[in-house]
């Protein structure tokens, strides 16, 4: 089978992660219910025209896209696939409000036309002067998972060398003040580092994007391959996801002792993080695992960001301490087995091994 | 792994029809859909024509089996899909690994921009039940969900091309072995936020609108939904397919993000890519089912890729829009479901309204309703903002 590199990386999160530097070295601790990106400076990126018409979701999508392919070395991909649930909240929100309060009267078009959930996808293409393929996917919990897909079966297919794909969504005032009303998240403020600890119900809520650069040939500086990508929709009890998993390892030609390190999308809300519980008891009782949620915060994609730290950890052989979440980082570690899910509905695994 | 992959059955609703059956009829006997909106409450009630699908929520909601208060765009979409299926002769669908791939492009808007009304005045108001289903891919999973698919679930929303793409995805499902049908296609129902949208941008007409006509003014929107079902070669010959996707292209306009290159670039790319997939020489398509929304913008960019691409041997087409109306993320979808049986058929559609000849353009659209001709190739163009440009062909055994 074809091997799939990851030869870029793009992160914008709640964390420093555009930056560059030593991956999660400076830690930004948070004592609040509501995390939003630590921006980079777009203007290196975007006119300043531009800036000031984009929203931040857009800004944050181009900014990840462009990180990636500076770091794989391409200037022009052959494809671009996005993976957002939420699309273009801020502006959608912006169109919406007039048009209630102004009673569909006198209305403006900049906000509607940035409000389609392919903004982002086509912004990029814009800018990049890219024509070829271009798709998003707006999935709830799977956005990225499918983009993601998508990408591995056109490289696969040899329609494509180099392709830039990537999950993204924002939080906005008004999605803040609904999703809370729906209990996602918690009562009274965590700090970062005791989220995962929490007793309670709910979790924080984040927001960012990851990008990346996978092609069919390793760049100079390679440190991983996309091994495999599955999803799981609404499983039926805690034995099918267990059963599944097992399936995708055996797919992927190895078993739970393969795995040096497991990353969970666990966040801090004791319902939900129960099914990591019981997945670690089942398959992998005695493996070293990290958790990334308590750093960029829960939305539907933020299995981007954990792919971008598990591509990170692969590359730097070494666990962040921040990350950790039990036992010890191996000192060598050659495949990270990936497993989020959002909301106990959309359950997602993802595959890196270490290219030397 | 299987070779071809194939169109099994197909499912329409739009405001000429609640089923395929319907909307051929309306197509046969000149009658479009447009018209005063009756189920869309705005202002703008009595300035623009659109084509609604001529049953209220409630009936909907009979036909589909769901809660009346469930978002219309997923009513749409269970009512097309399940439609598709039947039309299949698959069967009992849990005999099969089954993907359900649709297009949207505002999710269950049409409640939200309820629920806005009243949250705004007291952000601790508005029934939740009424933004429940207000992202994309949650009207997916209405549908499938109700369906019992659960192999593959996925939403595209990539404007006016979503529905296209879906089938593209679908298609790749399938030959990278990940499951054996997909129902792929795509909804959208009528709601304030496109409306006013469409409106801010100028291109919404206040007459019947006029695809490739050199008097076009602006596009009319519509709603409706419409899925074809995929299957591999191994189903397909337990079936009677109607026909083949034997090629698509996905290709973008990187020039702005709501207007079309003046010499249609992206269009070009998608039609040429798809050719080029089928293995097709551009004089061997007996018909296109055009984008032709009938605004200046599009319809001048399309014809001229068409013109590069094709001249001198012009297939026959037509803009089915100019009976369903714009239908959003629905459309390549409707217009896939469309395509493929006017393979099956040889039917070729007739483009309402067309009186004058674009100047830019050597070619006029048919005008009349024809069956039964030999159409071995046709294509489905749907292009959209965001530079996204697709183009489907469906081909004969």
């Amino acid at each position: 089978m074809l091997t799939i590199y990851i030869n870029g990386t793009g992160c914008i999160s709640p964390q420093e992660t555009a930056a560059g530097g030593p991956l999660l070295a400076r830690l930004h601790e948070y004592e609040q219910v509501r995390l939003a990106t630590v921006d980079p400076d777009y203007k290196q990126w975007i006119d300043v025209k531009q800036i000031r018409r984009m929203s931040r979701v857009v800004k944050m999508g181009v900014g990840a896209a462009n990180l990636s392919l500076q770091a794989a070395g391409i200037a022009q991909p052959d494809a671009i696939v996005t993976g957002t649930a939420y699309g273009c909240l801020d502006d959608t929100g912006v169109f919406l409000t007039k048009m209630v309060n102004q009673q569909e009267e006198m209305l403006t078009p900049t906000a509607f036309i940035q409000s389609t959930h392919n903004t982002v996808g086509g912004q990029i293409a814009l800018l990049l002067g890219c024509n070829g393929y271009n798709n998003t996917f707006v999935h709830r919990g799977f956005s990225f998972e499918n983009a993601l897909l998508d990408t591995v079966m056109m490289l696969r297919e040899g329609n494509a060398q180099n392709i830039l794909v990537g999950g993204l969504d924002e939080l906005t005032q008004h999605s803040y003040q609904i999703l809370s009303r729906f209990g996602l998240y918690k009562k009274e403020p965590v700090k970062t580092m005791e989220l995962l600890k929490s007793p309670t119900r709910g979790t924080i809520a984040g927001e960012g994007a990851a990008f990346f650069t996978l092609g069919t040939k390793p760049g100079e500086h390679t440190a991983a391959e996309l091994t495999g990508i599955s999803t799981l929709y609404k499983p039926m009890w805690e034995g099918e996801v267990i059963g599944h998993i097992m399936k995708f390892l055996e797919d992927n030609a190895c078993t739970p002792n393969d795995i040096d390190l497991l990353v969970t999308g666990r966040n801090g809300d004791i319902d939900q993080d129960d099914i990591y519980e019981e997945v670690v008891e089942a398959l992998f009782p005695e493996h070293p695992e990290a958790s990334f949620k308590h750093l960029c915060g829960e939305y539907p994609t933020a299995a981007g960001f954990g792919m971008w730290l598990a591509n990170g950890i692969l590359a730097d052989q070494a666990v962040p301490d921040v990350a950790m979440f039990y036992g010890k980082a191996p000192r060598s570690i050659k495949k990270i087995l990936l497993y989020n899910h959002h909301q106990g509905t959309h359950h997602s695994l993802i595959l890196l091994s270490h290219v030397e | 792994m299987s070779e071809k992959v194939w169109i099994a059955g197909g499912g329409v609703i739009s405001g000429i029809g609640l089923n395929l059956r319907e909307c051929l009829r309306a197509f046969r006997e000149m009658e479009p859909g447009m018209g005063a909106m009756k189920y869309l409450s705005s202002v703008h009630r009595n300035t623009f024509p659109v084509a609604e699908v001529k049953a209220d929520n409630d009936t909907l909601a009979d036909m589909a089996g769901l809660p009346e208060n469930i978002s219309r765009t997923a009513l749409l979409s269970l009512i097309a899909a399940r439609e598709a299926w039947q039309s299949s002769g698959l069967d009992d669908i849990s005999r099969y690994r089954v993907g359900f791939v649709s297009g949207n492009t505002v999710g269950g808007m049409d409640k939200t921009e309820d629920f806005f009304a009243e949250y705004l005045a007291d952000n601790r108001k508005g029934r939740l039940q009424q933004v429940m289903h207000h992202e994309c891919g949650s009207v997916t999973e209405i549908v499938a969900d109700a369906m019992g698919i659960r192999h593959h679930v996925s939403t595209i929303s990539t404007a006016c091309s979503s529905g296209a793409n879906a089938l593209m995805y679908g298609y790749r499902l399938i030959r990278n072995n990940i499951v054996d049908v997909v129902i792929a296609g795509g909804t959208d129902a009528l709601t304030r936020f496109t409306l006013n949208g469409f409106n801010t941008l100028m291109i919404l007409d206040q007459q019947p609108c006029r695809p490739f006509d050199e008097t076009r003014t602006g596009l009319n929107l519509g709603e409706g939904a419409g899925y074809v079902v995929l299957v591999s070669d191994s189903l397909a010959a337990q079936l009677q397919p109607w026909c083949r996707l034997s090629g698509f292209a996905n290709a973008n306009d990187a020039y702005h993000q709501t207007a079309s290159s003046p010499d249609g670039t992206g269009n070009y790319l998608a039609m040429k890519g798809a050719l080029d997939m089928s293995g097709l020489q551009p004089q061997q398509i007996g018909y296109i089912n055009l984008h032709g929304t009938g605004t200046g913008n599009n319809d001048v960019s399309e014809g001229i890729a068409i013109n590069r691409l094709f001249a001198p041997h012009f297939p026959a087409m037509s803009s089915t829009k100019s009976f369903t109306g714009h239908t959003l993320g629905a459309s390549g979808g409707i217009e896939a479901v469309l395509s493929a049986i006017s393979v099956k058929e040889g039917i070729i559609y007739p483009n309402a309204r067309f009186e004058h000849q674009m100047k830019e353009l050597p070619f006029t659209p048919a005008t009349a309703w024809s069956e039964g001709n030999d159409l071995r190739h046709v294509m489905s163009n749907s292009f959209g903002f965001g530079g996204n440009c697709s183009s489907l062909v469906f081909s004969s055994f």
